[in-house]
Parts: structure tokens; sequence; C-alpha cells
């Protein structure tokens, strides 16, 4: 199938100070074709979709739109010749409704009931039911792309682009997307879809251009290509599943039961009875779209916030009222989602990161003097253990990029001989040899007799590595079951399934 | 076109340069400020920053300098405290006030008593009276979430009130034919605060400074508790994941710094002051905010920076008689110096570049 091209890219090239985002990159999409992006976190995908919407500027090289001289100055521009994109965090305001968010999105915004209207028919015509008078703050995560996605058809766009789409959705939901995305397809719109999900992108893309390290590594036809051969030419190098013992289950370290708690952020989500136990030695894994109450449960179990004493058991006794560093004492350990400002203090060195959760298991302090050198052979026993890249230990985590410093806080709390784990999001934006990493270290505390709890967004990797598996969904959770037998179909009914919208694409179906 | 870039990693050498960049833009513009004013403004900057260390009279200047330096620093170290862990305590002068008056009606109380007790009793009851001023704002803040800025900034215009009624009213002098003010510490040798080497200006409250800012940096850079404010001030969601407890730190930090205003005040009052009077008071506490700023926020910082201001106090003095430069003009002065070190600090997290053309 030959197809007439659309945008074509010669020869692009970016440096930012100290790194080249992008190197003489060149590729074509053509009319109504879906072509996936595909690369690991830093490999330079998001820096070229910037510059194709506009947001920057190439240092070298040329793009050409349907045949002319294509260098969007701002968004804006690049809007009106009819390149759109839905980003991976949405820009919406909470406190607005869904006709409101759109509304602020356009130039013009046409009168608020007309645009209501046109968002109703657009909605329904890709289906994507969406009730323009709803509130952004009271939707899912999945119904706020939606919002997003209707913003860019109303523009009616020749390329639509997707940073990494999936990430916030079920099973259930995905396959509404992609529903929608092979209509656009078929009427024409051409879409660039980023992604390092392979099976999505052999489901979903008729090409792929990979990118390792800002430079294209090589082109393939999805369908025809295996999620191996394309993870590797991602990578760079043959891939090896994380490997993992058996371990025979042991008497129970964390036991949770009825736990129920306000959030504690805006808009977030309460949790609701919550029960769930683990044993010596396994791996729970938590699954659910992000904003179900995941946050809310890491700081419930890590003692940011408090609870009746006997809501949490510890090895036993009761630690539901205890604080953070009691918790550590007990043998707790947790890594919040958020590396910068959660998880690590973004302008203090490694080592006083280190200090920041290590002070008590390690005991790094003595009558609250601390003792720096201990704190700093820390700190260096962890960048060798768990390979971080960084210059030394005295630099500012937010110096190192994003794989690296959650391999530095991942290995801050392993390295405590900790008799329960609690992690939130081990390898978001990670690449993949970290992630696997990560992965493998986190099993072989397990295997060590430590109990561990996942949550994730990422279905492949507690598949991975979870023995039970259960999902939070609007703050409560399912009765966690253990991984074997279980199949895709049946977590996207755990998910909650597409939150009610299954019946989206009947027309068609 | 100029353009701010966020620095990988701060650096340590604006850290230390931006002090010395802003006392130089603060001659510079507040010497056009006194040529404006038709003064010489080579001379004025000379009379305030040459001539009490090295001029005519600098063998009784220099002296008051540690004078002026002593309270500065003792508040400033207090303040800066709260500030690295983002708590404002704005009242230092009220807590420095109060501070004041409960130490020396400790010491009024006793007249004429002579004890070895008294003045360790009155520096107690000074300290005490500083930290409870603190303290209110405190308790507003982690009970109903109000504003420590605000609070502490209006409890100074309530400590000045009560100022007032202890120097006409419950403190007066009794034998003091009518004047207003309590009873001078100076003739009452139990409860003064005299010069200890005469000639040096150093009374207890410099000891004292200096002593609180060795235990500020050795607090800082090696005691735990160092670390939370830090911490706190940094990232707080990562503070609290650490286990600090924010309430408790609000109240450390105010306790702390209200108790070494009230320090500063009770050893002012006993030692260069004499005396309550209703307006014994001269800003320090304010002054303080600035001295912190200027000295980094480190204990080592704010002894120079409050050397450094005393230098500004003694000097303006100096410009304000043999020059006639208004008291005002001098308060501009330094006002300026944390106007410009704040400008100039966006350079040890932010680097300049001048834009290329065409490139955003």
């Amino acid at each position: 199938m030959t197809r007439e091209t659309l945008l074509d890219i010669r020869g692009i090239s970016k440096s930012y100070p100290g790194v080249k985002a992008n190197e003489d990159v060149s590729f074509s999409i053509g009319v109504g074709e879906v072509h996936a992006l595909l690369g690991e976190n830093g490999a330079g995908k998001s820096t070229l979709v910037k510059m194709i919407y506009g947001l920057v500027k190439p240092d070298e090289g040329t793009m050409q739109l349907r045949g002319g001289a294509y260098a969007p100055a701002e968004p804006s521009e690049a809007r009106n010749l009819g390149v759109a994109m839905v980003f991976q965090h949405f820009s919406l305001f909470e406190a607005l409704n869904v006709a409101e968010n759109v509304a602020l999105g356009m130039e013009n915004p046409p009168p608020m009931r007309e645009l209501a209207a046109r968002i109703r028919a657009v909605s329904e015509e890709y289906g994507l039911p969406l009730d323009p008078s709803r509130m952004v703050g009271d939707l899912s995560a999945g119904e706020r792309q939606r919002v997003e996605i209707i913003r860019c058809l109303l523009q009616d766009p020749k390329l639509l682009i997707m940073d990494e789409p999936t990430s916030v959705l079920t099973p259930q939901e995905v396959e509404i997307l992609f529903r929608t995305l092979r209509q656009l397809s078929a009427e024409g719109t051409a879409i660039l879809y980023i992604s390092h999900k392979l099976e999505e992108i052999r489901a979903l893309c008729d090409g792929a251009t990979i990118l390792r390290r800002g430079k294209v590594v090589g082109t393939c036809v999805p369908r025809e290509t295996t999620a191996r051969e394309m993870a590797e030419l991602m990578v760079g190098a043959t891939l090896t599943p994380p490997e993992r013992r058996a371990t025979a289950k042991g008497e129970i370290v964390l036991g949770v039961t009825d736990l129920s708690a306000a959030s504690p952020i805006p808009f977030g989500t309460s949790l609701k009875n919550i029960g769930f136990t683990v044993a010596r030695g396994e791996v729970l894994g938590i699954a659910g779209v992000a904003g179900n109450g995941q946050d809310e449960l890491l700081l419930a179990l890590s003692g940011e916030l408090r609870t009746g004493a006997d809501r949490i058991r510890i090895n036993g006794h009761a630690a539901g009222d205890l604080g953070p560093s009691e918790r550590r004492k007990a043998g707790l350990v947790a890594a919040p989602e958020d590396r910068y400002g959660h998880a690590a203090a973004p302008d203090m060195s490694l080592v006083e990161n280190a200090l920041l959760t290590g002070a008590i298991r390690r005991k790094l302090t003595r009558n609250g003097f601390i003792d720096w050198a201990a704190t700093r052979s820390f700190a260096d026993e962890i960048i060798e253990t768990y390979d971080v890249r960084t210059p030394g230990n005295h630099v500012a985590a937010r110096a190192l990029s994003g794989g690296n410093l959650q391999k530095f806080l991942i290995g801050r709390e392993l390295d405590q001989s900790p008799q329960v784990i609690v992690i939130n999001q081990p390898t978001w934006g990670v690449d993949a040899a970290a992630a696997a990493a990560i992965r493998q270290a986190i099993l072989n505390r397990a295997a060590e007799g430590a109990g561990v709890v996942v949550i994730s967004q990422d279905l492949d990797e507690l598949l991975e590595i979870a023995d039970m598996f259960a999902v939070l969904n609007e703050g409560r959770l399912t009765k966690p079951r253990t991984v074997e037998g279980l199949t895709i179909d049946e977590i996207g009914l755990m998910m909650g399934g597409a939150h009610g919208m299954e019946v989206a694409h009947h027309a068609e179906a | 076109m100029l353009r701010l870039e966020k620095r990988p990693n701060p650096s340590k050498f604006w850290l230390y340069a931006t002090p010395v960049v802003a006392v130089v833009m603060t001659m510079i513009v507040g010497g056009m400020l006194f040529a404006f004013m038709g003064k010489n403004p080579v001379e004025v900057i000379r009379t305030i920053f040459w001539d009490p260390m090295f001029g005519e009279f600098a063998f009784y200047l220099r002296g008051q300098l540690l004078v002026k330096a002593g309270p500065l620093i003792l508040i400033a170290i207090g303040l800066s405290l709260g500030f690295r862990a983002g708590i404002w305590n704005i009242g230092a002068e009220g807590q420095y006030i109060m501070g004041a008056i409960c130490g020396a009606a400790v010491g009024l109380a006793v007249y004429p008593t002579e004890s070895r007790l008294i003045y360790p009793a009155m520096v107690i009851a000074g300290a005490l009276g500083g930290w409870a001023w603190g303290m209110i704002p405190a308790i507003l803040k982690t009970r109903f979430n109000t504003n420590e800025i605000l609070v502490s900034l209006m409890l100074v215009y309530v400590a000045q009130t009560i100022l007032a009624k202890a120097s006409t009213g419950f403190l007066k002098n009794p034998e003091g034919m009518g004047f207003p003010g309590s009873r001078n510490f100076s003739s009452y040798p139990a409860a003064a605060n005299p010069e200890l080497v005469a000639g040096t200006g150093i009374h207890w409250g410099v000891v004292a400074a200096f002593a609180v800012a060795i235990v500020g940096w050795v607090l800082l850079s090696r005691h735990i508790i160092g670390f939370q404010i830090k911490l706190s001030g940094q990232a707080p969601r990562a503070a609290r994941f650490h286990g600090v407890n924010p309430s408790r730190l609000v109240v450390l930090c105010m306790g702390i710094s209200g108790a070494l205003a009230g320090l500063a005040g009770l050893f002012e009052v006993t030692g260069p002051a004499g005396q309550i009077t209703i307006d014994f008071n001269v800003g320090y506490g304010f002054t303080a905010i600035i001295v912190a700023f200027l000295g980094r926020l480190n204990p080592i910082g704010i002894v120079f920076a409050g050397i450094l201001m005393a230098l500004t106090y003694v000097g303006g003095e100096m410009a304000a008689t043999n020059l006639g430069l208004p008291a005002a003009a001098i308060q501009v002065f330094q006002g300026m110096l944390l106007f410009f070190l704040l400008g100039v600090d966006v350079l040890t997290n932010f680097r300049i570049r001048t834009a290329i053309l065409g490139v955003k």
C-alpha cells in the first residue's frame, strides 16, 4: 500500500547543553498512516514530537508538510496547519467542566452552547462518549484523555500526535481508543503514536521508526515484527526476563484490615475498606488506573497518613498510628512514585538523600548527630550496587536522569534489610534495562524473605513479578488472587472495565 | 535577549559571591542616592564603611560594632533556622521586646537584692518571654493554619504597646521623678550586663551570640534536626516522608527564634540600653532579617553579616551627625542591601544565557 506523504522529516538534529536529543533523524508519515515512534525513555521521542508540534525549534534539518516547507514557530501555527497533539500529562483544569476546558484551548471559542453541541457530536461520531457539562475533577483518567482527544479533533487535524496515550487506560478503554484511532486513520488522519508498549504498536500501527539515543536505529512494519525484535532494537541489547525462584510462603509480615482514610490530596481518592495480607517472600501486585487511590495507599502504608493503630500490622504489631520513622524501625520501607520532591529532595546531594530514609535502619545517626562518613559510604554502596550513573555522591538528586535516580531511590530502600517493602510505580519513566534491573532487585529481596507490595500501572510488570494480584479501583481494593491463570480480560474487568463505556462502538461493532 | 536557565547543581561560587556583589551594588546605588541628596557619595560611603574601623574615632567605634552586632547575630541565627524550614518569623522585634520586659521584670522585682543568681534568672526569663511570644503565632499556625508572617508581625505592635505601658506604668522607676522608663540596671550590679573587657564592647550578649553561632553551625551541619530543617524548607513532602512532623517543626523553629530574640532583648536592656524605655528597641528584630539572608542563613555567614550590618549602623550614625544625613536614608541603604542580595541570589541557582537570535 503506498500512501501520499503527509509529513516528511529530513536530517533533524537538536542539542541541549550536554546532550544530543536528536541527531540526523529522518522519517516520513503517509496520509492516514498510523506511525509508531518507538524508543526508551530518553531516546529523544519527546523532543522530536515537540519540534513537530512547534514547541521546540530544531538546530538542523527540514520538515515538509504536504510538500510545503513546515517550520512552526509555535504550537498555534502547527495547529492551524492541521497538526494536533495529545500530551501524556493532561493540561486540564479540574474545577472547570469539559466544555470550558475545551474552550480554554481554542483561539476563538464559539458560544458555550454551540461548543457543547459540537463536543457531543464529535464524541459520538468517534465513539468517545463525553458529557460536556461534567466537571473534569470528577472524570476518570480515561475520560480526561477523551477531553484532550476531542479538543484536538475539533480542529479537524491532518496529523494527530499521541504521547503514551494508553498508560492511563484500562485494557477495555485501550480497545475503545484503538477503534477511534483506526476510524480516524480510515478517514485520512495520520497518527503519530509514541509508546514503548510493543504489543499495542503491533496491534495498531502501520509503520514504526525506532529511536535510540536520539538516532534512528531502524524502521519496521510492526505487524510483521515480533515484540522481542522491536525491544532489542530499542534497547540495543538482548533482554533477559527476570529470573525468579519460587519461595515458600512464610508468616504474614504485613496485614491491612478494613483500612479507610480520607485523601489528603485535593481531588484525591479516599481509601475505602482496604484489606490484604502479605507473607514473607510474597509479592503482591496492585494494579489500577492512575488516580484510583494509589498515592493515598502509599501514604497510608509509609506512615505519612495515619490511621487506626490496628488497621495496619507490621510483623503482627499494630502500626497504623505510627509515623514514617517508627514504621521504618518496625521493618517497613516505602518508595513513593514522585521522585522529585517526595521520594527525594531534588536540590540535596545523593548523600543527603541517602540519609533521608536510611538514617534509622542503617543507624546513620548517634544521639541525633549524623555520621556523615557512614552516610557517604551508604550512598556509595547504593551507587555501586545498583549501577547508578553519576559523577559522584555529591551531585544534587535533580541532576540525575529519571531512571538513574529511580535506581538510587529503590536501592536506598532495598539496602536497608527491610521486612516489608512498599513501592509505587517502581519503573515509571525508567528505561528497559534499568527497569529489568530494578525488578530483579525487588525479586531478590522477596527471595530473601521480605514481603513486597508493588503498586503499578504497568500490567506486564505486575504479571512478571507478582505472586498475588489485586486492583485498586476508586479507592477500593479487589480481593487479591494468584497471578497464575489470570487473563488480561479478567484483569480488565477487575479494573472496572471501561467505566461503563463499553457501548461506545456499538454502531460499528 | 537575556534568559535564565536553571543550573543542574547550585553554584558554590555564586553562593558566596552574591553577598559581596550585593554589597558593592548597594554602595553604588546608595552612593547615587546620597549624590541626589547633595552629599558627596564617596565621603558618605567612606564614613559608613571605613571610618568606624580605621577612622579617627575607631578606638571607640570598633567596640560599638560588637555592641550592635551581638543582638543582630543572636536574633538572625534563630530566624535563619525557621527561614531554612520555610517558617517565616517576621516578628522577632516583638519577641525581642517581650524578652527584655520579662527579663527586666524579674530583676526589678527583687531590687535591690544582691545575689549571683539574679542575672541567670533574668536571662532565663528573657528567653522564656521571647519564646512565649513566638509560641503565639506557632500555635495559631499549627492549630488554625493561620499565616505566621502576619500574626508574628502584628504581635510586634502589641509588644510595643505593652512596652509603652511597662515604661510608663508597671516597670516605671519609682524614684524616676515621673519620667518614663525603668530603673537603670547600670546602678544595680546584680542585674547588669556590663562590658566584660573594657573598650571592646564585648558583653554577655556578644559572648552568647558567638556561642549560639557555633551551636547553630553544629546543629545545621551535623545534627539530624538541622537536616530536617533544611529538608522541610527544600522539599516539604520529602520531609514528611522522612518522618518530620511539620507542626512540631513550626513549634521548634518559632520557639528557638523567639527565645534567642528574647535573650537579645534582655542583654540589650540590661547592658547597652540600660533600662526599659518606651523606645529602647531600635529595630534589631527587623534588621536581623536582612542579616540572616545576607549571611546565607548560615550561622558563620551571619556572624560576618551581623558585623557588616553593625557597620552600617555605626557608620550611618556617624554620617547622620557629621554629614547631616537623615536617619531614613540609612534605613533605605540597609533595605537596598537586602534587595540587591535577593536579586543577585538568582545567580546561585540559575545562569544567564544570552539567547541566540531567532531561537526561543
